[in-house]
């Protein structure tokens, strides 16, 4: 009894997880199953409390001042994170991740006693496989994690970095971690080894990312939330504890699934992404060479004229509106039109800004009711009824090649069909491709007006000439 | 389950005090064969109780964990999918807060007795840091995410 009560508050630590994830299935919903992760980390914490070896004074003040520690920065940085900066947070907290899970199987591996797999030097094999994973998969995601949060966060740039012989040393690197896990299963057991893998499996993270492009980031963080999921389960087979290991199970497979949706929103496949060097955030030259073409120029006179005589307009914000803190603005514009009596909808890539459902964040902050923002399938068909389609801050998501051009890189990506609107307003800062590297063919169409200028600057310039 | 480890863990132990003792006999060379017999037949006696528990234990305990994480797997699978377009950003910061999770481990550590270990300062330094990660995540984590699904609105009407 004594050890079956812990065994149940831990399952049942498990399924109030399950119900966080799903409540997120609508926004109504989602609030309530946040709260249920909150009681369920709650259950688990006190659980495992209950269950402690030493439970003297000593041990509670450092669990105390540890948690203490932790909150204070987790629950400022929560307050304060401006919305646009999303992306690298999680990137930030999956390293956090990660790290903890490297110092636990350190600790598993120090003293074994404690963990109940063994002696110092002999532990089981079974355990010593699930530690090994544990760890090198956490020391993965902590130093992957770490790049991909400075390449989001503008401390490195996001161009990808290509090492010569990067394939045959990342294949190097995985072999040796293999090697090392085989040497600690069969009994090797030195700290050494143990070390050497976690050396090891840093590297790995940090090579794995630094060539891959800062506008394939939704998948790399994606891709990271998932390993974040495997290292606790890792943990979890060490410590027999079912919290850990369903959790880790769905943390998981949600992370996969994430990177799979990107994926299929960027028409690449995960082996390409992961290969990387494609993408960086200021692409070459564009393919087609420059472009001397001339294009339909507009001023924000112009744009609001437009949009003012409308019935419908469809917005299609992308990353340059996070990166010009616009959505504000945009929102304020969009108001000014409804109250005009012209219908408003926003239509959302998937793989639109840095991380997947990114926009939808940026538009909820700005107060955009979530039922004027659609995703792609649904809205798709209506550019063909709508007078006027907004392009904020996104290039290659609306670029009709994908559909045409069986040479372009983007062949094959699903797009955005706002070439069918009656006018297309282009906000850009200037004629540069996007990240693809892409000319876009729409620029130069005749229902097509180019806005120049800074995405925020360009709204409230807007709402000034209504 | 838990029992039943204990209840191996237990007859290993004597096991081997049985095998110890028979050794030490034999070792003595006293000549003392009955002492010897009796710590060989409580060895044997020991053994066959293993196996008989060994034989009832119809799965390992690898076994048991790994079907609840593959179940697991499948429930995210379904779960993951129903979660709408426009709330992946809360999906991956609420999986980064439960998947903090792994205070569980970090906690064992800290808590551990290990007066009677070689190593003491170690385990407890890396188990306090660990804590102190995941609480970052576990705080920052929900209330960010908290935050976030408080600005989901309806059109008001």
């Amino acid at each position: 009894m004594a050890d079956n009560l812990p065994a149940i508050l831990y399952v049942a630590a498990g399924i109030l997880f399950i119900l966080a994830l799903r409540g997120l299935s609508n926004p109504e919903t989602a609030r309530q199953g946040n709260r249920f992760g909150m009681i369920g980390m709650a259950i688990a914490v006190v659980t495992t409390l209950f269950v402690l070896e030493d439970k003297g004074i000593g041990t509670w003040f450092f669990v105390l001042v540890a948690i203490a520690a932790g909150a204070a920065p987790g629950a400022y940085i929560a307050r304060k994170i401006p919305m646009t900066a999303m992306p690298q947070l999680v990137a930030a907290f999956h390293s956090l991740v990660g790290l903890a899970a490297v110092l636990i199987a350190w600790a598993a591996f120090l003293a074994p006693v404690a963990f109940n797999i063994g002696e110092p030097g002999h532990i089981h094999a079974g355990s010593a496989l699930e530690m090994s994973l544990g760890v090198a998969i956490g020391a993965i995601t902590f130093s992957g994690s770490i790049i991909a949060f400075a390449k989001l966060n503008g401390n490195m740039s996001g161009k990808p970095i290509m090492l010569p012989m990067r394939h045959p040393i990342n294949l190097g690197l995985g072999l040796l971690i293999l090697l090392f896990i085989g040497m600690l299963m069969t009994g090797e057991q030195s700290a050494t080894t143990f070390f050497l893998l976690t050396l090891a499996a840093f590297v790995l993270g940090f090579l794995l990312i630094i060539p891959i492009g800062g506008a394939d980031m939704p998948v790399v963080v994606s891709m990271l939330n998932s390993y974040s999921g495997w290292a606790a389960a890792g943990i979890g087979f060490t410590l027999e504890n079912m919290a850990l290991i369903i959790t880790g199970a769905l943390v998981g497979s949600s992370g996969a699934i994430l990177s799979y949706i990107m994926c299929k929103g960027m028409n690449r496949s995960f082996v390409s992404v992961i290969l990387g060097g494609f993408g960086g955030d200021d692409a070459a030259a564009a393919i087609g060479g420059e472009d001397d073409r001339p294009v339909k120029q507009g001023s924000a006179d112009d744009a609001a004229f437009v949009m003012k005589n409308a019935n419908k307009v469809i917005i299609v914000p992308g990353y340059g509106m996070a990166v010009a803190q616009a959505q504000h603005a945009l929102r304020e514009m969009a108001d000014l039109l409804k109250s005009e009596g012209v219908e408003v909808k926003y239509a959302i890539h998937p793989v639109a800004g840095r991380m997947p459902g990114h926009m939808n964040v940026l538009l909820a902050e700005a107060q955009v009711p979530y039922d004027e923002v659609f995703e792609l399938e649904d809205i798709n068909s209506e550019f063909r009824t709508a007078d006027v389609a907004f392009v904020i801050g996104a290039n290659d998501v609306t670029n009709p090649s994908a559909k045409t051009d069986k040479t372009s890189p983007i062949y094959g990506m699903p797009v955005l069909n706002v070439e069918d609107a009656g006018t297309v307003l282009f906000v850009k800062r200037s004629m540069a491709s996007g990240y693809a590297g892409v000319q876009n063919e729409l620029f130069f169409r005749d229902n097509t007006m180019m806005l120049f200028g800074d995405a925020k600057k360009m709204c409230e310039d807007i709402v000034k000439a209504f | 389950m838990q029992d039943k480890k204990e209840q191996v863990e237990e007859a290993a132990k004597a096991a081997e005090e049985a095998a110890k003792a028979a050794e030490a006999a034999a070792a003595n060379a006293t000549g003392n064969a009955d002492a010897a017999q009796a710590a060989a037949d409580q060895a044997r006696d020991i053994a066959d109780q293993l196996a008989i528990i060994a034989a009832s234990s119809p799965i390992s305990d690898f076994v048991f964990l790994a079907t609840i994480f593959i179940l697991a797997i499948f429930v995210g699978y379904y779960v993951v999918w129903s979660v709408t377009p426009a709330l992946h950003t809360p999906l991956m910061s609420v999986t980064n807060a439960i998947s903090s999770v792994v205070i569980v481990g970090a906690l064992i550590a800290l808590g551990a007795d290990l007066s009677d270990s070689v190593m003491s300062f170690w385990p407890k330094f890396f188990g306090f840091v660990a804590v102190a990660l995941a609480s970052v995540n576990i705080f920052g984590g929900f209330l960010v995410t908290q935050r976030m699904l408080a600005m989901y609105k309806k059109k008001e009407r």
